[in-house]
Parts: structure tokens; C-alpha cells; sequence
């Protein structure tokens, strides 16, 4: 991880990381920024408590391959419902995945129902903070195209 | 200090040989905060309350805050500006006195509304810091907390001329909770602490969170102490310590050990006060029982320790922080204006905080003895002084090996293992 939140290897799109509007935890933020550089990517880090208009502005700005929603508050589902609402709002962003992930509900991990109404609502993948989910959006990075050779 | 207030509170259990604990506690229901608050005070121990607040009033989303209670949504904490006046009246009626102060925790870079929300219903204590409550928490330009926390000490102080010794605590000796060595926060929280005073609070206290080191952590409470002695006159203030705030173990036995040696830190180094964690912490939000659980268990070990404080301007801690301390001091008369500058300058500089006005150049590792030690100072004023090691690149598992380090050596033990009785003692112990 280089010193600043914004990593600088050339070329292909970055991924955007960003905390829920609400949420000021960084830890998660920080790990899910080396294990995307890990993973070739280019990362720009928002840090924690991300408001929706940062978001938008930040992602019309960088075109990026990829945006992380990260919360671990139990206020993920609600700020994230709030954000992917406002992105759904930008047809130029239309092509650009989203996914979310954390501890989303105040009672720990969010419901199947819950998960089901983010991504109903626009995320391309829902991810609980247990090793299978970080497992998960392991294969799911695996899969994407933008990755720098590294 | 006029023996009124939740610093005099504080100063009296400790006189008497008590260690005064406390919760983090707030839901967004008057009736479940209210029965809370109650349960708090009732516990076989000497408590004080709390109200967390919700992270949309600490974001100063107050228009969700509102939102959610008029649809009855539950938040993670209590919306102390959203509900009425009269709501939060009748929760702390009969339970906020002269013998159970109640504290406001919050998180805000902004807490002017907080602060006048708090004023108006009788309460004067609350907690955070310019740096504390900005740097880790968001987005809010460090130049615009600075001059928020500037106005909102002034309200509060502005109760004095009442009668009231309105107190608050810094954040400081948290930071992001995990990697910072002691020496920082150390001195983040003495600033924090003088830049309180200066603003013309008279009650403070000053916080350190529990890190990865016994010995470690006895050393930085002994120098927190004597750097208060040296900079902090004319004012009552006292230590609180707080239950570690990392990732917490996931074991039960794990979870009671790690309070229990929080609790022994706090009695041991002298210190007056002690915030829980709960056998909850590492996979949700604690319920009420879960706390006062905790709350009993911390104070019965309390009970058992001695007071056994460390000489506290000889060691490693010391030196790093009055380095600090006296580089910032140096940097500008005025405190706000030191701050700002050195931030900029990198003579502060918080390792792994993503916030925009952090230099990000520090690094920090945990030894193999398990103390918190310095990789890379960046450009912080500690050359001679921190004994530096520039560690390899740091991966992804490398950070969750250290943020777990904590969970892992008190998960380690399993029933049969040594450890010490983890359940409750009884009540009067």
C-alpha cells in the first residue's frame, strides 16, 4: 500500500473503495485497498463516511472498473439502499459494477431478504464479512476485466 | 472544580479506592435507552451512563436521524438531537443525579448541535477532540473540526458561569483504535486535553485505549499521567482507560480475559476510570444484559488489584510523546492553529488513516514481544528518539494477521487452558 489513499500504478481503470454514508470504521477500507492491489488493481480510497454526491462526483470522475460499498456499522443496508439509489441515477455510470459488502444489519449480518433488496435495487453482488464472502469477492475480482499486469 | 459534575463524581469513587466504569450504550428507543440507563446505574458497580448516539447525528445527517424516528426505524444509537427535548427529559428523569453522571458519546467533527442538545436537558458531560473525532471518522476538513471543536468547547464551558463543572474527555488515546504506537497517542491526547483547557473547560479527562502490551500500555498510562501534571494546571482531570478497541476475541473466555486485563491496567496504573467491551463486541452491537455483564465482571476485578503505578517520564512512551507534545506547542501559540500545522508538516501523522489531511507516511508493526513499535516515522519529529525498523511491504493477510493479533493471543485458550475464572463474580465481590 503506498502512503497516500490513491495508488498509482498506470493504466486501466481504478476501483473505487468507499465506506457507507454513515459508517467511520477504516480498517475494512484498508484491507479491501491491498487486496485489491493485490489483485492488480488501482485503487482509489474514499476512506470511511462517504457521502452519496462524493461517491457520484469522485466515480464520474475516474470511470472506474469497479466500486466497493464497505459498511460494518449496521447502518450498510440503509446507507447502501441511499447510495445505489443516487448511482442508479447516472446512466453514464450504468456499466460500471457495484458491489457492497460488511456487516450490514444492526443484529450483525443482513437477511437473505436483504441481501436480495440490495441487489435488487442495482448491486451486482452482496458480500457478508464471513470467510466465505471474502472468498467470494476474491472470485469475484478474479473474474473482472481492467486488471493491470502486475 | 467545584465537587459538582461527572469529574468530581469520577474523583470521589476514586478517593473512596474505586474504579468507576461505563458502558457504550445508546438505542434509539426513549423506553430501551431509559431501561438501559437504569440497568447501568443498578449494576453491582460504580457506573456512570451513557448515550451513544446514532452515526447519522454524528455525521450531522440530521434529516435520516429525524426520518428514522418518526418511521420508528432503529438506529445504532440514540438520536439525541432528533428526539424532543421533553423525550429525553423523561428518559433521564430520575436516573441522571448527583450520584449517576450521564456522558454523551457521539463521534462528531461538528458537535455544536450535540452540545446545545445536551445543555438543554440538563446533561454536561460528553467526550471526543478536534483531532480524535475528525481524522478517523470521515471527511471533514481537520481546519473545519478545529474550529467546530473551538465553538462547541466554548458552549459547554459556557455552563460554568451556572455553577455546573461541565467536563469532557479526549478521544485521543484511540485514534483508529488499533497500529498507532503509544507515543502518539499519547500525545494526541494531552493536546487534545490542552486545547480543551484553553478553550476554558476545567474538567477533563484523558483517555488510552488498551493495545497489545501489558508493560506497554503501564507505561503509557504513567506517562500520560505525568505529562497532564506537567501541562494540564488548574484543572481536574483524571484517566480513563478504555477496554481495547480493536478486534475483539470471539471466544467468551477470550472476551471476559481481555476485559479483565483492561480492567487490571486501568486499577494498577492509577487510572479512574474504565470503558467496557462485551463478550458481544466482536460480532455485533452488545445488548443491555451483555453489558452490565461486563460491567460487573471489570469491576470485580478491579476490586481484586492493587494500585501499583510506574515512575512515568522514563520510558519509551514518555519520550516520544513529550516530543511531540512540545514540537506541536512550538509550532504556534495558538493550539487550533498548531494543530493544523502539524498535520501539514507531518510532525503528526496517524499510520494507516485514509483521511485526505493525514500525511499517511507512518507505518507501525507489532514486535515479536507484541508491542506496538514504529516501521516508518515519516516525517513526525522523532528521529534519536523512536527506534525505528522498516518492516517488509505490508499485504492484505500481513494487516489481518496484526489487526487479529489481540483476538488470537485471547482466543488462544480454550476450556482446560490457563486462564483466569472468566464467569461474573458475585455480586459484592
Amino acid at each position: 500500500m503506498s502512503p497516500s489513499s490513491t495508488t498509482t500504478a498506470p493504466g486501466a481503470r481504478p476501483v473505487l473503495v468507499a465506506g457507507g454514508i454513515s459508517d467511520s470504521h477504516t480498517w475494512n477500507l484498508v484491507y479491501l485497498q491491498l487486496l485489491l492491489e493485490e489483485h492488480g488493481f488501482r485503487v482509489v480510497n474514499l476512506g470511511p463516511c462517504v457521502p452519496e454526491e462524493l461517491l457520484i462526483a469522485e466515480a464520474l470522475a475516474h470511470r472506474p472498473a469497479l466500486i466497493v460499498v464497505s459498511s460494518v456499522n449496521g447502518h450498510g443496508y440503509h446507507d447502501g439502499m441511499r447510495t445505489v439509489t443516487r448511482l442508479g441515477e447516472h446512466p453514464e455510470l450504468a456499466d460500471v459494477p457495484a458491489v457492497i459488502g460488511g456487516k450490514l444489519g444492526i443484529a450483525g449480518p443482513c437477511g437473505d431478504e436483504e441481501a436480495d433488496a440490495l441487489r435488487a435495487a442495482g448491486y451486482d453482488a452482496v458480500f457478508d464479512d464471513s470467510a466465505e464472502g471474502v472468498a467470494a469477492f476474491r472470485r469475484m475480482l478474479d473474474g473482472l476485466p481492467q486488471r493491470a499486469l502486475v | 472544580m467545584t465537587g459538582v459534575g461527572f469529574g468530581a463524581f469520577v474523583r470521589r469513587a476514586h478517593d473512596a479506592g474505586r474504579l468507576v466504569v461505563q458502558p457504550r450504550m445508546g438505542m434509539s428507543s426513549p423506553e430501551r435507552m431509559r431501561a438501559g440507563l437504569l440497568a447501568t446505574r443498578d449494576a453491582a458497580a460504580t457506573t456512570v451512563g451513557t448515550l451513544t448516539l446514532d452515526s447519522y447525528t454524528r455525521v450531522g445527517d440530521l434529516e435520516s436521524a429525524k426520518l428514522a424516528v418518526l418511521e420508528g426505524v432503529a438506529l445504532n444509537g440514540y438520536p439525541l438531537v432528533s428526539h424532543e427535548r421533553e423525550t429525553t427529559r423523561k428518559v433521564l428523569d430520575g436516573v441522571l443525579g448527583p450520584g449517576f453522571p450521564v456522558q454523551v458519546r457521539h463521534g462528531s467533527a461538528a458537535p455544536q448541535d450535540i452540545f446545545r442538545a445536551l445543555t438543554a436537558v440538563g446533561l454536561d458531560a460528553s467526550e471526543g477532540g478536534p483531532v480524535s473525532y475528525c481524522l478517523p471518522y470521515g471527511r471533514v476538513p481537520l481546519r473545519d473540526s478545529v474550529a467546530h471543536w473551538a465553538a462547541s468547547c466554548e458552549l459547554l464551558a459556557a455552563l460554568r458561569e451556572s455553577g455546573a463543572e461541565p467536563h469532557l474527555e479526549t478521544f485521543g488515546g484511540c485514534v483508529l483504535g488499533q497500529l498507532c504506537p503509544p507515543g502518539l497517542l499519547v500525545a494526541v491526547s494531552v493536546l487534545e486535553a490542552l486545547f480543551f483547557h484553553r478553550h476554558g473547560i476545567r474538567s477533563i479527562s484523558v483517555s488510552y485505549a488498551q493495545q497489545t502490551h501489558e508493560r506497554q500500555d503501564a507505561e503509557a498510562v504513567a506517562a500520560l499521567r505525568s505529562l497532564c501534571a506537567r501541562f494540564l494546571p488548574d484543572t481536574e482531570w483524571h484517566v480513563v482507560v478504555y477496554a481495547y478497541m480493536g478486534l475483539f476475541p470471539e471466544t467468551e473466555e477470550g472476551a471476559y480475559r481481555l476485559l479483565g486485563k483492561a480492567a487490571e491496567l486501568a486499577v494498577s496504573s492509577g487510572s479512574e476510570r474504565l470503558i467496557v467491551k462485551t463478550v458481544a463486541e466482536s460480532r455485533r452491537i452488545p445488548s443491555v444484559a451483555e453489558n452490565v455483564a461486563a460491567l460487573e465482571y471489570a469491576a470485580a476485578v478491579a476490586a481484586r488489584t492493587g494500585r501499583a503505578p510506574l515512575e512515568g517520564t522514563g520510558n519509551q512512551t514518555y519520550a516520544e510523546a513529550s516530543a511531540l507534545v512540545e514540537a506541536v506547542l512550538n509550532l504556534d501559540d495558538d493550539l487550533g492553529a498548531a494543530l493544523l500545522a502539524a498535520f501539514a508538516r507531518g510532525y503528526l501523522d496517524v499510520p494507516y488513516c485514509l483521511h485526505p489531511d493525514n500525511s499517511g507516511a507512518t507505518r507501525s508493526y507489532i514486535d515479536e514481544d507484541g508491542r506496538l513499535c514504529w516501521a516508518d516515522i515519516g516525517r513526525m519529529p522523532l528521529k534519536g528518539i523512536a527506534d525505528v525498523r522498516a518492516a517488509h511491504a505490508v499485504t492484505s493477510a500481513d494487516l489481518l494477521d496484526s489487526l487479529s493479533y489481540v483476538r488470537r493471543s485471547f482466543d488462544r485458550y480454550g476450556p482446560g487452558g490457563t486462564r483466569e475464572p472468566q464467569a461474573p463474580a458475585p455480586r459484592g465481590a
